[in-house]
Formats: structure tokens, sequence, C-alpha cells
């Protein structure tokens, strides 16, 4: 339980020391190494919790998809990232006064719920108590009650991908292209002509 | 010492500040602002997570998994738009964004 204890303060700290540091980096490229960060220490606790199968998602989707993705945009973007840096030590005294009011609030929302809440009388983690793995429970309650939304998340990554395909596909003009409806559709009549030369004379086209 | 439901809905309350705090702090500069927000979905993940766990309940965690498919395309979707934007516009500030009107 020590131990524990010591995990999970551990994984907390990095948590939000590196969500911290995401929003405070200067350089946009340490800030999606920082998140990479939070998302790792994130599944850290998840497997804490019990939900492995949730924390080897998230390392897999995000460190390995949508990290690299950020990556990506933020190294090909020719940006002066100092310049869009004007107005942090404006809004800050603000955005700090929101963000403690709104952090003390939700501190106590949560000691309540904990507290009197459905989750008060609550035996301990899922993990020590069921029979079957997380990745089990998981398939049996997603691929049953909960299959049509899980096809709908389908569908919802499927127009994400083809709505990020329309959005940055660039036809550029001048660029010799393969028409193969063009070079199908050729046949003798129209790809070729026979023409007699008389001899001593080339002909003109 | 032991850890409990309330420790997880802390930390998932300070992460979901910082992403609102980065959204207010760097209101120019829209990449940080996208991984504001995905700080604040992995902040309501871990809150699903832990209720999930704490409940005995694995609905929690099939939510988390639709969270976790939303942010991934949103995630796609915001940098396709942001990369149109700057081949239109040679830059990224979001002020100038009201200027695409029509």
């Amino acid at each position: 339980m020590f131990l524990q204890a010591i995990a999970f303060y551990l994984l907390a700290a990095t948590t939000v020391v590196s969500g911290l540091a995401v929003i405070t980096a200067r350089n946009p490229v340490h800030s999606v190494l920082f998140l990479i960060t939070a998302f790792f220490s994130a599944a850290g606790l998840f497997v804490l919790m019990g939900a492995e199968f949730l924390a080897m998602i998230l390392v897999v989707v995000y460190v390995g998809a949508v990290a690299v993705l950020f990556l990506f945009v933020v190294m090909m973007l020719d940006v002066d990232f100092t310049a869009l840096r004007q107005g942090f030590a404006r809004y800050l005294p603000i955005g700090a006064v929101v963000a403690g009011v709104l952090t003390v609030e939700m501190i106590f929302v949560a000691k309540s719920v904990a507290n009197s809440g459905a989750a008060a009388n609550s035996t301990g983690p899922a993990a020590n108590v069921a029979s079957v793995t997380n990745a089990e429970a998981i398939g049996r309650v997603l691929y049953t009650d909960y299959v049509y939304f899980f096809q709908t998340a389908g569908l919802v990554l499927l127009v994400a991908m083809i709505g990020a395909i329309v959005l940055t596909l660039k036809h550029r003009e001048g660029v010799k292209r393969q028409d193969v409806g063009r070079q199908t559709a050729r046949n003798t009549a129209s790809g070729m002509r026979i023409v007699s030369i008389k001899s001593g004379e080339g002909i003109d086209e | 010492m032991t850890i409990g439901l309330i420790h997880y809905l802390v930390v998932a309350a300070i992460l979901f500040t910082i992403g609102v705090l980065g959204i207010f702090v760097n209101r120019k500069n829209v990449i940080v602002i996208l991984m504001s927000i995905e700080l604040i979905l992995l902040a309501v993940n871990i809150n699903l997570v832990s209720f999930s766990v704490y409940l005995h309940d694995v609905v929690g965690q099939i939510f988390a998994l639709f969270v976790l498919t939303v942010a991934a395309a949103e995630a796609a979707v915001g940098l396709a738009i942001l990369v149109t934007f700057f081949r239109w516009r040679g830059d990224i500030a979001v002020d100038d964004v009201s200027v695409m009107k029509g």
C-alpha cells in the first residue's frame, strides 16, 4: 500500500508538472515532448488504478499518433513562435485567478462526491475483486451493449480522416500527372498515324 | 496513506485547470491551444476511469475510449485546418482568423 502511494504521488507530480510545462514552454517542440511525458505518466496512473487496457491505448494513440502528428506540424510550419507568445504575461494574472478559483471549486466538488456520492461506500478499486482481465471486461461490454457506439466511433474516425485529407490535399498546376483513363482509352487509330514520306523530304508536323 | 478516489479526482481537477489556463495565456498560439484541449480531455479521461474503477462499472472506461477517439479525430482535423490556414496566410496567429469571413 505504501509502495502504491509512492507510485501515485510520483506519477501525479510528473503529470501535473509536465502539464504545466506544456503551456509554459517557449519552444512548441518542447511543449509536445512534455505532452508526451504527461500522457505517459497518466497511463501510469491508469495502470495503478487497474485500467491496463486503456493505459496501453493511451500510449499507442496519443504518443504514437497524436503527439507525432503535433511534432510534424510544429516542425513543418515555419512560424516565428516568439511573436505568438505576446500577451502571455498580460493574460497570466487573470488566467491564474480563474484557474485558482476553478481548482478550489473542483477540489471541493471532488471531496463531496468522494465522501458522500455514489462512490462513498466503494470497497476499493475493482481490479482487486474482478475475476476477468480488464481487456476482457471492456470487450464484453463494448461489443455487446455499446456496439452501435463502437461503430459510430469508427465512422467518426473515417470522417476525420477524409476531412483531414480533403483539407490538406493541394492540386498544384503545371505538374505532369499520369491520367489512367486517357492512357487506357488510347487505341491504334488515335495513337498512331501512318505517313508516307517521299525520299529527300522530311515531314512537317 | 491509502490512495482513494479523491486523490485521482484532485489530479484530474488540477490537470483540467492547467488546460484551461493554457488556453488563457497562449491565446495567439493555436498549436498550444490544441495541446491544452488534449490536456483537458486527458483530465476528463482520468475522471471517467477513476469513477469506473471505484464504482466497479466498466462502462466508464468505454466512455473514456470514445473520448479518446473523439480527441484523436479532433487533433487530426484541427491540425489539418491549421496547415490550410498557414498556407493561406503564412502565419498561424488566431486573432486574424476573423479576416477569413465569407
